[in-house]
């Protein structure tokens, strides 16, 4: 079996020698480097730009400034084109802005022959500005007559939406049952991937090509075409190894301006590398999200109605829109199916911060955050154990989503909680940190998810697989799906050899994905790619599989029934072997009767969609006068169905709880209110978890096969980032008895929380 | 002003014309085409541009090229033995899945290089402030303190882990 193998990833040699090549690693010629002058107010207008100085530096080439720019509005993120025009992406973005909405604004760009001489032009560069009230959050952005940030949206309001299923208000108004509300929190994040984003471009042909660190490279194409007005044939995209992306390249960054940059240089090749301060500033970020929740509870534990209101704080730019925060009260919904019904409403609201978009989970780390926490706290003010009360309320399998029809084809996640139990010693700690005094305490906690796995039917999932035929047995596959540090290269591989009935070793994979000549994919995002790509791969695999036997069949025409097994033409009853795929391959390629290049390429137009679903438990150590917490144990248990690579999927899984402990205790972006400007970003001063402040991971899985998966696998990327942040708050709930409702759970914030609850 | 930076780079002496103000991390990227030294933050933050100046890890964007003049520079380029083969720390990372995006992998590699021959045998704990200087995203540190570990273990023969301790 290919799938299911702990196979070494097809590209860790390359990658601790040295040799796997990144954007930066691959121009071999000269470049021209582009650099962006940055606004420093958050909201205004340039009322003019002088760049003489600028212009007159030896070794400055151009200076674009937003007056000079095409005026073509443009969508950002990495969703698939709609053709339907009334859920296209809202398109509010120039290449460069006379409008400034963020500290930090793109308003003008050099290009000279070298860094050191264009960012000394920048500081040539006189800007006269027009300023408006910074408006960081969203009540002062929905205030009555606050400046509009886009006139598009007059109350900056980007878009409201209100769900109700079934009958939520009598049972939220019914005296016989219980009543709970909620205020829960979270903060701005950022992916805070190594490599942070770089392009360079050149014309060739009359063509622009783009080189670029994306998780979209077919996406990026669109765009460009879109923002520069051109056929999107006239563009080509280069996707060479990328230092991971949690989503931020997931969206079209700088590209559309570097590809419009090597236009007014002559083709000459630009380069525009985004520092860390700018990766941080004016890329994406995780959505600030406040939740104001109710819910009634029978008497017997039951969920019967909640109420959801959920405000999403956009920034200046619509990037992936409402779509996050409607998948987060879609999430919020789904993981416990409430008994008669629910309404949900949220709002996206343009405000001066810099914009956030996807990041790994996109809108379910926060409705996680406030769904585990209302749990927890109807659990606690009832006195009934969180474990139990959970466990009433989940997704039963075969819950159909009654808005999208979302369907729960299988779910491990009560043996998921089972396992994660066993491991903390629920039981017997919940018993024994009950009455604690003194100043360092402990705790465990707990929190579940549920995740689906792809996008549709929100959107369109489509993925195409080319499978190719070498000389030597082997074969080359060839994807528009991407690697982007996850692994998936390897479990593509697998999955082909699964498939045709080859090992894994023989299944060649390019990293680098070229727009020109890889097929048609939408890219990574959501935990799609196993899923969806999976099922391009295993329909590709199969049409390959039977060309081979079939031009065997031609060569072996007194033969029975053929297979085609660890890459041998065998004998479909005895098992006897006949011929070898090298054998077959070079009659294929060089017959003088019949020669025929065998290869296969199928596109999957995928039209399901299924639940994932895991659970996280911790065990902390609480500093109360200093208000520090130590996580001592923490454990990710996943049903993601079946694991396509075991230790991958551990390593994924890491990756998801180390995420989940930096936004649980020490991430956050900070804001100057006055000025709007971002006070830590950077390294130093965000607090991006070291290897100190982790404790030992433990990652479990409950291996189920999900019927409506190609191999019976489901979502894994994003899912282990998901319930680590509530289950440590509700183990410093169970340490100390404090709610900590807004992340992160810094000391200063638990000093003052336990102040307010008289502990200090 | 252009100067002469004459040292020994992965073995071989080199001489290179360089920028008196260009970090060691330029010098080796630009001049010397040796693109494992990656960078992602270029203020001595995150740690993906270590290499080894005699024999000590140091952040080659924060590091004047010039100040190397002399100095026998180790990259992950400079690793494998003559006959191709993985180092034993490469081969620790190989197959403790400690690689996901592998852009801090060089970069932690050379730490551990250092860490290994320093002769000595730590404790995790040791091991995680030892390797605190560098940032990683994708793998929680979990598999990379588990290769560093076996790395360690391996160079001294010293017996592997105890289980850990639930």
């Amino acid at each position: 079996m290919e799938v299911g193998r702990a196979y070494t990833r097809v590209d860790a040699a390359d990658k601790v020698t040295g040799r796997a090549r990144y954007t930066d690693d691959l121009h071999d010629g000269p470049m021209l480097v582009a650099k962006i002058l940055h606004s420093t107010i958050a909201n205004g207008w340039v009322k003019s730009i002088d760049t003489a100085a600028a212009r007159a530096l030896p070794g400055v080439v151009k200076v674009l400034t937003c007056f000079d720019a095409p005026q073509i509005q443009y969508p950002t993120p990495g969703h698939p084109w709609s053709t339907d025009p009334g859920h296209q992406d809202v398109a509010d973005r120039l290449l460069l802005t006379r409008r400034v909405r963020i500290y930090g604004d793109d308003i003008a760009v050099v290009v000279a022959e070298d860094e050191v001489t264009a960012r000394r032009a920048l500081k040539l560069i006189r800007v006269e500005y027009e300023s408006c009230p910074v408006m960081l959050e969203p009540e002062q952005a929905m205030e009555p007559g606050a400046v509009p940030i886009h006139e598009e949206h007059p109350d900056n309001i980007l878009k409201r939406t209100e769900t109700v299923v079934g009958q939520p208000d009598e049972a939220l108004s019914d005296p016989a049952l219980l009543h709970f509300e909620g205020h829960y929190q979270t903060q701005q994040v950022q992916h805070c991937h190594i490599e942070n984003p770089i392009s360079y471009a050149y014309m060739e042909h009359g063509r622009i090509t783009v080189v670029t660190s994306t998780q979209i490279p077919h996406i990026v194409r669109r765009v460009i075409g879109q923002a520069l007005g051109i056929g999107w044939g006239q563009i080509r995209v280069i996707k060479p190894y990328i230092g991971g992306g949690f989503g931020n390249k997931q969206e079209v960054l700088y590209e559309p301006l570097n590809a419009w940059l090597t236009t007014q240089v002559g083709g000459r090749c630009v380069k525009l590398d985004v520092s860390r301060e700018e990766t941080f500033q004016n890329t994406r970020s995780r959505h600030p999200i406040r939740f104001d929740i109710k819910a009634a509870v029978s008497s017997q534990g039951r969920i019967m109605a909640r109420e959801c209101v959920a405000i999403s704080n956009q920034g200046g730019y619509a990037s992936h829109g409402h779509a996050i925060v409607a998948n987060a009260v879609n999430g919020f919904r789904q993981t416990y199916p409430d008994a008669v019904g629910h309404r949900s409403v949220a709002y996206t609201v343009y405000t001066n911060r810099p914009a956030p978009g996807a990041m790994r989970g996109y809108g379910i780390p926060q409705c996680d955050f406030a769904g585990e926490c209302l749990m927890e706290d109807i659990a606690r003010e009832m006195n009934w154990d969180p474990y139990q009360f959970r466990l009433k309320n989940i997704m039963p399998l075969g819950y159909v989503d009654p808005t999208n029809g979302i369907t729960c084809y299988s779910t491990a996640l009560a043996r998921c909680m089972e396992k994660g139990r066993d491991f903390i010693r629920w039981d017997e700690l919940r018993a024994k940190y009950q009455n604690q005094t003194g100043p360092v305490r402990r705790g465990v906690g707990m929190a579940v998810f549920s995740y689906k796995t792809g996008v549709y039917p929100i959107s369109l999932e489509t993925a195409s697989a080319r499978i190719v035929l070498n000389q030597d047995g082997t074969v080359q596959l060839q994807l528009g799906a991407t690697e982007i540090g996850q692994g998936g290269d390897t479990v593509f591989c697998q999955m082909a050899a699964q498939a045709i009935g080859l090992p894994t070793e023989r299944v060649n994979i390019v990293s680098t994905q070229d727009t020109d000549t890889a097929p048609f994919d939408t890219g990574a995002y959501a935990s799609r790619q196993t899923y969806v790509t999976g099922k391009a791969i295993k329909k590709a695999g199969e049409l390959f599989r039977e060309k081979v036997l079939s031009y065997a069949r031609e060569m072996l025409p007194q033969a029975g029934e053929l297979d085609l097994r660890a890459g041998e033409i065998v004998d479909g009853g005895s098992g006897e072997s006949l011929l070898t795929l090298e054998e077959l391959a070079m009659e294929a390629f060089y017959s003088l009767e019949h020669s025929v290049h065998i290869t296969a390429e199928v596109t999957n137009h995928c039209k399901e969609n299924t639940f994932a679903f895991g659970c996280c438990f911790a065990e902390v150590e609480v500093d109360i006068p200093v208000g520090k917490v130590k996580v001592l144990r923490i454990v990710n248990v996943h049903d993601s169905g079946r694991l396509i690579n075991p230790k991958l999927a551990e390593a994924q899984v890491h990756g998801g709880m180390s995420m989940g402990i930096g936004y649980a205790l020490s991430e956050e972006m900070k804001f100057d209110p006055a000025t709007g400007r971002l006070l830590n970003g950077n390294l130093l001063d965000y607090k991006l978890p070291t290897a100190m402040d982790h404790p030992e991971l433990t990652a479990l899985f409950v291996e189920d096969e999900d019927p409506s998966g190609p191999f019976g696998n489901k979502a894994l990327g994003e899912p282990p980032a998901i319930p680590v942040a509530p289950a440590i708050r509700n183990a410093v709930l169970h340490a100390t008895g404090v709610a900590v409702n807004t992340l992160p759970l810094s000391p200063q914030r638990l000093v003052e929380e336990f102040r307010k609850g008289g502990l200090i | 002003m252009m100067e002469i930076l004459r040292c020994t780079v992965n073995g071989r002496p080199v001489e290179v014309g360089i920028d008196q103000r260009e970090s060691l991390a330029d010098v080796l990227r630009e001049r010397l085409g040796l693109t494992s030294v990656k960078k992602g933050c270029e203020v001595g933050e995150c740690g993906a541009c270590t290499v080894l100046v005699d024999g000590t890890a140091i952040d080659s964007c924060i590091y004047l090229g010039v100040w190397a003049q002399g100095k026998t520079i180790l990259t992950v380029e400079g690793l494998q033995n003559e006959n191709g083969e993985l180092s034993p720390i490469q081969q620790a990372f190989v197959e403790e899945a400690a690689v996901q995006c592998g852009f801090c992998t060089p970069g932690i590699i050379m730490s551990a290089v250092e860490i290994v021959g320093s002769g000595k045998r730590y404790t995790r704990e040791e091991l995680r402030k030892l390797i605190s200087g560098h940032l990683c995203r994708c793998t929680g540190y979990q598999n990379i303190l588990n290769a560093v570990e076996r790395a360690v273990n391996e160079a001294h023969k010293f017996v592997g882990r105890e289980e850990q301790e639930q």
